[in-house]
């Protein structure tokens, strides 16, 4: 097992280079002068615009800048943006809003799939079956900001029911955006649950332990659902990275002063230090997520742990 | 579907993965000629299947809109004095069903011609995702060894950027987006998910009887991929591509909605619904029908590839 | 009146006895007539070998017995099942549930795929005393140490935390074993218990089951469709086609002198050293689909003696006896022409 762990660890690290470099050529060699973006409409004063570029490096190659930015990120310092705010300040201000609302949305989405999962299945083609499969195809399909905005407007504004707008003050506040940014993951792993939990119970394991005499509950929960979960964890695990990149859309319908605010704040004013960093960030946590999923499957499943 | 596809794929495949981002799983195979039966199998059972027969019926209809919506409008959205200011947010009436949007435009015309684009992202995003993924897969699973890890590498690296992350950071940046940049965007961050696929089915393909038989008779290794491997590897990859459809154009409006994507005057309806959101409540037409089209385009697409996916998956009967 | 005591049931009713069984399977397709009037029994410490090829209906009937049949789409039209003088059919849910496991317990073909890939064999073993005895974690180890030790699994203690992918075929086989005699049963069923196994390790597995049944005095029912098998350990035999019994015998008899065509047929295409160089026979033709079974004899199409009569009257299981009409206790045949089979 502690093998396995140092492993898995250590792949990680070629993937969390590559993807920074990814990100970061992707953000410094498109298009846009993000000096010329910070004096807005107006255009820049050649002096300071040198005296700029000089200070951020902007004349350097590329690799020369990635490796100034890696060797900082690495030392903790993720550097300062164009206005001279460190990067660190303005993320530290907005990731743990958005964390929050992430994790709420993996709760709901985590607890709601699977309980609705396991009861469709095993009332195959029955009533709640059916009322199951066709409400997962429907929040599927349905968008996001069109099922936030509805939600909003109906829930919020007209019946009054929800909180409009987010108050840092009130977690609550972060409910029904969680609900929304959790809705086309939730319909996946509902349907995801219940077609693994379908084939688990056909398995003869299950037929075992039915034939031990042991309760249905028991075979259900400690049998088949134990099986079931493995490739409902790896769903789990990957949808958690995207989870914080949806929360993007989430957080402008809800006006939630989110990272996903902050990102397109940066994007637009060309900030691409802050952009990197959080991108960085973002990816950080989808690596670490996946790598937490490639140990619960092996607390899971034996045969990986022993491979 | 073109008729060449399934008639290719027809000789012998089965279902390796399931789903959309499910792990590969292998599955143990009989030989060619049992698959064969159960591919008609199949298309018997998808001819019994009501799911089967209303998403192709709608996607049918959806085709046809975006190729010739002037059959079913008299009105063209593009041309000069289409829209009247007077008219704006007028609600639904018999003469214009849909109603009229914030410029006094005929929301029932610009939702037919929304329907184009639409379609276009969804089918070039996924034509594209498919080659490119399916080409490497094809080659990282028949020939493993270096380029095998590196490719395999090189996709975990891509992987690690969600799609709806990238392209946002993408499109956001370059400012401007249109259908062709919206779908290469898409495309571009979407491939590694089919290469995955394809390579295990590959790989899961490459150990079975029928291929070592065929191996042993002397067939040489290009005519095993072509005929035994590709065959029979395609079957997930098209479930997956035909419910990416509906992904990728879900996709698109939504960065159309969030202003990233395709830019007015071009229609799209992730535009329309960011148009009329704010007057949801008094004047709920705006959003209501684009958001009807674009979720009904959407589930379509996805329940096709579902009852294939259940048609080619006996276990799941 | 369901709790039934162990030592007062002893008196005159067998251990289990089956009676006019029939299961039937409702599919898309039609319905598969999976057991048609099934009848046997079996006592304690007596060995019942069910012979018959997939499809005859002798693993439905096994599954019947343990309640573990999947229904829907499996229904049991007419029957019963007696377990010590008492209908099991009848039983709630919750009667049944505490025979299975604890007085009924079940040895599955593939070890493998019979138990579960992510749980400890000690934990699955262990399982068995916590739900049906309320023993502690702890004690369930200790007492699935003792079973593995009694299944003659080596180092028993160091391998109770392994998982089933851990073990060879052979000692996974033994730790199904171990599984249904964790709390000595009246009767095990065994279904195919070595089939799965390498021909060396058959035979050891073999031996266990029937030494642990003599020492326990369990009824056992093996079911099978290797005559090789059985000769052994069985006392007597019911052979099945299409869902029914067609032939039952005390077990050495049946080899000697088979009562129906089908059974010849069976032992016919048995390998001896004493015919070498000879072809081997076979029974020509398939088991019959179980949704069209033909009429009359289910056996008529595939059987070398068949007449106008077997393709219309369905033949009764009656007693065999010898040619000048002597008994012969506990044969049976369900063939028009059992005496030119026997006899002939």
């Amino acid at each position: 097992m502690g093998r396995y762990v140092i492993r898995r660890l250590l792949q990680a690290i070629p993937v969390l280079l590559g993807a920074t470099i990814l990100i970061y050529c992707l953000v410094f060699l498109l298009p846009g002068d993000p000096i010329q973006a910070l004096a807005g409409e107006k255009k820049a004063d050649p002096n300071i615009t040198a005296i700029l570029r000089e200070q951020y490096h902007l004349n350097d190659p590329l690799y020369q800048r990635y490796w100034y930015y890696i060797s900082g990120v690495l030392t903790g310092d993720f550097g300062t943006d164009f206005t001279g705010r460190p990067v660190a300040e303005i993320m530290s201000e907005t990731f743990p809003v958005t964390l929050n609302l992430a994790t709420i949305a993996f709760a709901v989405e985590a607890v709601v799939g699977i309980v609705a999962g396991v009861f469709a299945a095993l009332g195959r083609g029955k009533f709640l079956d059916n009322v199951v499969l066709l409400s997962t195809l429907l929040l599927v399909s349905v968008p996001v900001f069109v099922l936030g905005n509805v939600l909003q407007l109906v829930l919020g504004v007209k019946w009054a029911i929800a909180p409009i707008s987010y108050d840092s003050e009130d977690m609550t506040t972060l409910i029904l955006p969680a609900v929304v940014l959790a809705s086309a993951s939730l319909a996946y792993i509902t349907r995801l649950t219940r077609t693994s939990m379908m084939e688990t119970m056909r398995a003869d394991y299950v037929r075992t332990a039915t034939a031990k005499g042991l309760s249905r509950s028991r075979v259900i929960v400690r049998h088949a659902l134990r099986n079931a979960m493995i490739p409902i964890v790896t769903f789990l695990g990957v949808d958690l990275g995207a989870l914080m990149g949806g929360a993007i859309i989430t957080e402008r319908i809800f006006n939630i002063p989110g990272i996903g605010g902050t990102l397109y704040q940066a994007v637009y004013l060309r900030q691409g230090t802050t952009v990197v960093s959080i991108v960085t960030v973002l990816v950080l946590v989808y690596i670490a997520a996946n790598l937490i999923v490639d140990l619960l499957y092996a607390v899971l499943d034996p045969r990986i742990r022993y491979a | 579907m073109p008729e060449n596809t399934s008639a290719t794929v027809e000789e012998s495949a089965v279902p390796v993965a399931t789903a959309p981002g499910s792990a590969v799983k292998g599955m143990k195979k009989d030989k060619p000629e049992r698959v064969a039966s159960m591919w008609s199998d199949a298309r018997r059972d998808l001819m019994h299947n009501w799911v089967f027969l209303v998403s192709a019926v709608l996607i049918l209809a959806l085709l046809v809109i975006a190729a010739l919506p002037g059959l079913f409008t008299s009105g063209d959205p593009y041309a000069k004095g289409f829209c009247d200011l007077s008219n704006s947010v007028v609600p639904p009436s018999g003469a214009h069903w849909f109603g009229f949007d914030v410029q006094g435009c005929d929301i029932y015309t610009r939702t037919i011609y929304g329907t184009r684009n639409s379609i276009i992202v969804g089918v070039l995003t996924s034509v594209l995702t498919t080659l490119v993924g399916c080409v490497l897969g094809m080659v990282a699973g028949l020939r493993s060894g270096w380029l095998d890890v590196l490719v395999s590498r090189f996709t975990e690296i891509w992987f690690a950027i969600p799609t709806m992350l990238g392209g946002l950071l993408v499109l956001a940046m370059l400012g401007t987006g249109n259908v062709v940049t919206v779908s290469l965007i898409m495309a571009v961050l979407g491939w590694p998910q089919l290469f995955r696929i394809m390579r295990g089915a590959v790989i899961t393909n490459k150990q079975n009887d029928y291929v070592m038989a065929a191996r042993a008779l002397g067939a040489g290794g290009w005519r095993i991929a072509m005929r035994h491997i590709l065959p029979n590897a395609l079957a997930p990859v098209i479930v997956v591509s035909t419910i990416n459809l509906g992904v990728y154009i879900s996709a698109e409006a939504a960065f159309s909605y969030l202003g990233i994507g395709v830019q007015s005057p071009n229609i799209s309806w992730g535009l329309m619904i960011s148009d009329g959101q704010d007057r949801f409540l008094s004047a709920p037409h705006m959003v209501l029908f684009p958001s009807l089209f674009l979720s009904v385009t959407v589930l379509a697409f996805i329940m096709l590839g579902e009852a294939v996916r259940d048609a080619l998956d006996p276990k799941l009967r | 009146m369901t709790t039934i005591d162990k030592k007062t049931s002893a008196t005159s009713a067998p251990l289990l006895e089956v009676r006019d069984l029939h299961v039937e399977f409702h599919t898309r397709d039609g319905v598969a007539k999976a057991i048609n009037g099934v009848s046997y029994s079996v006592d304690a410490g007596e060995t019942l070998a069910v012979l018959g090829e997939s499809g005859s209906g002798k693993s439905v009937t096994a599954q019947a017995i343990m309640g573990i049949l999947d229904m829907p789409p499996g229904r049991i039209p007419k029957g019963e099942i007696l377990f010590h003088g008492e209908d099991m059919l009848k039983m709630s849910a919750e009667e049944r549930r505490k025979i299975r496991g604890r007085r009924i317990a079940m040895i599955f073909q593939d070890a493998l795929s019979a138990l579960n890939p992510v749980l400890s064999v000690g934990y699955q073993l262990g399982e068995m005393y916590r739900v049906h005895l309320g023993l502690s974690r702890k004690e369930a180890k200790a007492r699935a140490i003792e079973l593995m030790d009694r299944v003659k699994i080596p180092a028993a203690a160091a391998r109770v935390n392994d998982y089933p992918h851990q073990f060879s075929g052979g000692m996974r086989q033994r730790i199904m074993i171990a599984m249904a005699m964790a709390l000595e049963p009246d009767l095990i069923i065994a279904d195919e218990p070595t089939t799965a196994l390498d021909v060396t390790v058959q035979a050891q597995v073999m031996d266990l089951l029937a030494e642990l049944q003599r020492e326990e005095n369990m009824g056992l029912i093996l079911i099978t469709h290797d005559l090789g098998v059985v000769a052994d350990v069985a006392d007597k035999i019911a052979v099945m086609y299409a869902g029914r019994i067609v032939e039952q015998s005390p077990i050495h008899d049946l080899y000697k002198r088979p009562a129906h065509p089908y059974t010849r047929g069976l032992l016919d295409s048995i390998p001896r050293l004493d015919q070498k160089g000879q072809e081997l026979y076979a029974i020509k033709g398939l088991p019959p689909n179980l949704m069209k079974i033909p009429t009359g004899c289910a056996f008529n199409p595939r059987c070398p003696k068949a007449t106008d009569i077997c393709r219309t009257e369905v033949p009764a299981l009656v007693s065999v006896t010898e040619q000048d009409g002597g008994e012969l206790p506990g044969r049976g045949s369900a063939c028009h022409f059992w005496k030119e089979t026997i006899h002939g």
